[in-house]
C-alpha cells in the first residue's frame, strides 16, 4: 500500500469516531498493539527526547523497504507512534521523504505535533526522514 | 474572615471561558497566576491616559507617570516589610533578579570560596550559579533532599564554614510545594558570614513574607505569579549590599555623570534599571499588590489551606496514586502520579475535559532524578479556586485513569 493509501485509510477509520474520547480510546488501543521495539534496541542511541515523553525509533533497510520500529514510555505519545509506523514503515526511502504529515491535521491530532508540544514526536518524523536519506545514499552506492 | 470565592472569580475575565467545550478549571497556578480586571485595567489606563517615560521629564505627563511608578515601588516595600524604598529594584522577574546577584558576586568571589544552592532548585536557576563558579573558581555545594521533600538541615549544616559566601535557596519549591525552613537557613548563613539570596517566586501568591524580620540580604520574586503581569518582579537587597554591588547593565538611568574618562554610577534603586524600564508593568504590580491585600493573605492562605486539604484527601482516594512532597509544612501545590501511568497521558487527557494542570519535571529534574520518575503531574492552587473544581480535577483524573488502562 502507498503512504497515500495508508493515510486516507487512517483518515476513515478515525472519522467513525463522535466524540474525542472515542479517538483517544482509540489512540491507546494503537499504543498498545504497536509491536514493541526490542529492549535491546531501547539504548541512549535510538531516544528522541522530548522533554514530556520520550520516543524510542529504530529502523532497517531490508529489500529496498524501511522498517521503522518504536516505543514510546507515554501512552497517547505511543499512540501516534504507531500511527506513524504504520504510515512509513515498509515503505521506499524516497516516497518516505516525498510524504507529507498533514493527514495528522485531518485526523484531528495536530496539537501533539506541534514543536512546542515537547513529545519527541515532531523530532521521531525528523529523524525518520533522516534515515530515510540515508538508506537512499546506501542504496544508491 | 472567610473569603467570598464566587465574588473574586467575577474579577478575572479568564475564569468565565471554556475550554475544550467545558468551563476552564485553572490549576497551573504556579506556572502563572491568572489577572483579575483591576491589574488589567491599570496596564490600560497607563497607555490611554499617561504614558510618558519616567525619572526624566520635567512635562506633567512624566511626572505623573514617575508618580506611579513610584508609588508602585513604595507598595511593594511597605508589602514585604522592606526599610527603605531604594532597597526595592525593579527587574524583569524572578530570573533577572537571580542573575543580577550572580553577576555581582563574580567581583567579590575567588578559588576556593563556595555557593550553596538547594536539590529543590527550578534548574534553569542553578545555571547562573555553574556560571559564576565557572568565572570565579568558587565551587557549588548542594543541599541534599529528603523523601518527603524537605530540605536535609543537618547536611546543609554540615555544609557552612568561612568558605561559604553565599547561600540560594526557594522560600517554597516549585515542583513539590514544600515551604523550606529559611528563617534557620539565613540565620545559619550569617553566623559563617554568608549573604543569603532566597526565591520567592512561588511563595509571594499564598504568603506574605517580612522581609526586614526574616534578615535576608535577598529576596527576589515575580510579579506573574502574584496576579500581577509579566516580565516584571522585584529584587529586594540590603541597602549596604546593594551599594557594595557593581551596577548589572550599563545603561540610562543607571548613571549620574557620565564622560569618556570616568562615569559615576546613580544612586540606589537606579544604579540597578538600566534603562526605561516596563512602566505599565510595574504599576500593574503595585495594583496587584493592593488587590491581594485587599482580599488579605489571612484570607487566603486559610481557603488554600481548606482546598489543599480537600484535594489530598479526594486524590489519595484513586487507587494507585501517589503524592511527592508529603513535608508538613506546604503550599497549595499537590504534585502525583498514578502506578503504571505517564503524566503526559494524564495531562493530556484532563486537557480535554477543560482542566489546566502541568505535566513534566516542573524545570527540576534533579528532584525528578531522586524519585526516579519522568515527571508528574502537578496541580497548584490559588485563592480563586473552588471546591467544584478540585472535584471535576479528581472525576478527570478518575477518568483518565479508567481510558489509560
Ligand atoms: C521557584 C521559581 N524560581 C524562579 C522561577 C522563574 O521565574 P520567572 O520566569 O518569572 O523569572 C520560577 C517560575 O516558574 C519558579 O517557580
Amino acid at each position: 500500500m502507498t503512504i497515500k493509501t495508508i493515510q486516507e485509510e487512517l483518515i476513515d477509520e478515525f472519522a467513525m469516531f463522535e466524540d474525542w474520547m472515542q479517538k483517544y480510546e482509540y489512540m491507546i488501543e494503537l499504543g498498545k498493539s504497536l509491536p514493541l521495539i526490542e529492549p535491546s534496541l531501547k539504548t541512549e542511541d535510538k531516544l528522541i527526547k522530548g522533554c514530556q515523553s520520550k520516543v524510542w525509533l529504530h529502523s532497517e533497510l531490508k529489500d529496498g523497504k524501511v522498517r521503522f520500529t518504536a516505543d514510546s514510555d507515554a501512552i497517547i505519545t505511543k499512540g501516534i507512534v504507531a500511527i506513524l509506523v504504520r504510515v512509513f514503515s515498509n515503505q521506499s526511502p524516497e516516497a518516505i521523504l516525498a510524504a507529507d504529515t498533514s493527514f495528522i491535521d485531518e485526523i484531528g491530532l495536530k496539537e501533539h505535533l506541534s514543536p512546542t508540544r515537547a513529545n519527541g514526536l515532531v523530532s521521531m518524523i525528523k529523524q525518520m526522514k533522516l534515515d530515510a536519506i540515508a538508506y537512499q545514499t546506501q542504496l544508491k552506492t | 474572615m472567610a473569603l467570598d470565592v464566587q465574588k473574586i472569580r467575577a474579577d478575572f475575565p479568564i475564569l468565565q471561558r471554556q475550554v475544550n467545550g467545558h468551563p476552564l478549571v485553572y490549576l497551573d497556578n504556579a506556572a502563572t497566576s491568572q489577572k483579575p480586571q483591576v491589574v488589567i485595567d491599570a496596564i490600560v489606563d497607563y497607555y490611554s491616559n499617561y504614558n510618558a517615560n519616567i525619572h526624566r521629564g520635567v512635562h506633567s505627563l512624566s511626572q505623573e507617570a514617575t508618580d506611579v511608578y513610584e508609588a508602585a515601588r513604595n507598595k511593594i516595600q511597605q508589602h514585604f516589610g522592606i526599610q527603605h524604598a531604594h532597597e526595592v529594584i525593579f527587574t524583569a522577574g524572578t530570573t533577572h533578579g537571580i542573575n543580577l546577584i550572580a553577576s555581582g558576586f563574580s567581583s567579590f568571589l575567588k578559588k576556593g570560596n563556595e555557593i550553596i544552592v538547594s536539590a529543590l532548585e527550578h534548574h534553569s536557576n542553578i545555571v547562573p550559579w555553574q556560571m559564576l563558579c565557572e568565572r570565579t573558581g568558587a565551587t557549588l555545594q548542594v543541599i541534599p533532599m529528603k523523601e518527603d521533600g524537605t530540605l536535609d538541615l543537618s547536611a546543609y549544616i554540615s555544609l557552612l564554614s568561612e568558605k561559604t559566601k553565599l547561600v540560594f535557596v526557594n522560600h517554597i519549591s516549585n515542583a513539590l510545594g514544600t515551604i523550606n525552613p529559611i528563617e534557620t537557613i539565613i540565620q545559619k548563613a550569617h553566623e559563617v558570614g554568608a549573604a543569603v539570596l532566597i526565591d520567592g517566586a512561588q511563595a509571594c501568591s499564598h504568603i506574605k513574607p517580612d522581609l526586614a524580620a526574616l534578615d535576608v540580604d535577598f529576596y527576589v520574586t515575580s510579579a506573574h505569579k502574584m496576579c500581577g503581569p509579566t516580565g516584571v518582579g522585584m529584587l529586594y537587597g540590603k541597602e549596604v549590599w546593594l551599594k557594595k554591588l557593581p551596577p548589572y547593565q550599563g545603561g540610562g538611568e543607571m548613571i549620574k555623570e557620565v564622560s569618556f574618562e570616568k562615569t559615576t554610577y546613580a544612586d540606589l534603586p537606579h544604579k540597578f534599571e538600566a534603562g526605561t524600564p516596563n512602566i505599565s508593568g510595574g504599576i500593574a504590580f503595585g495594583a496587584a499588590i493592593d488587590y491581594l491585600n485587599n482580599i488579605g493573605f489571612d484570607a487566603i492562605e486559610a481557603h488554600e489551606k481548606g482546598l489543599l486539604e480537600y484535594a489530598t484527601e479526594q486524590l489519595l482516594q484513586i487507587e494507585g496514586l501517589r503524592i511527592y512532597g508529603t513535608g508538613v509544612k506546604k503550599t497549595s501545590v499537590i504534585s502525583f502520579n498514578i502506578e503504571g501511568i505517564h503524566p503526559y497521558d494524564i495531562g493530556t487527557i484532563v486537557d480535554k475535559l477543560g482542566i489546566a494542570v502541568r505535566t513534566g519535571h516542573h524545570c527540576a529534574q534533579p528532584i525528578m532524578d531522586f524519585y526516579k520518575i519522568p515527571g508528574t503531574v502537578r496541580a497548584s492552587f490559588a485563592f480563586y479556586n473552588t471546591k467544584e473544581e478540585v472535584d471535576r480535577l479528581v472525576a478527570a483524573v478518575s477518568k483518565a485513569k479508567q481510558m489509560l488502562t
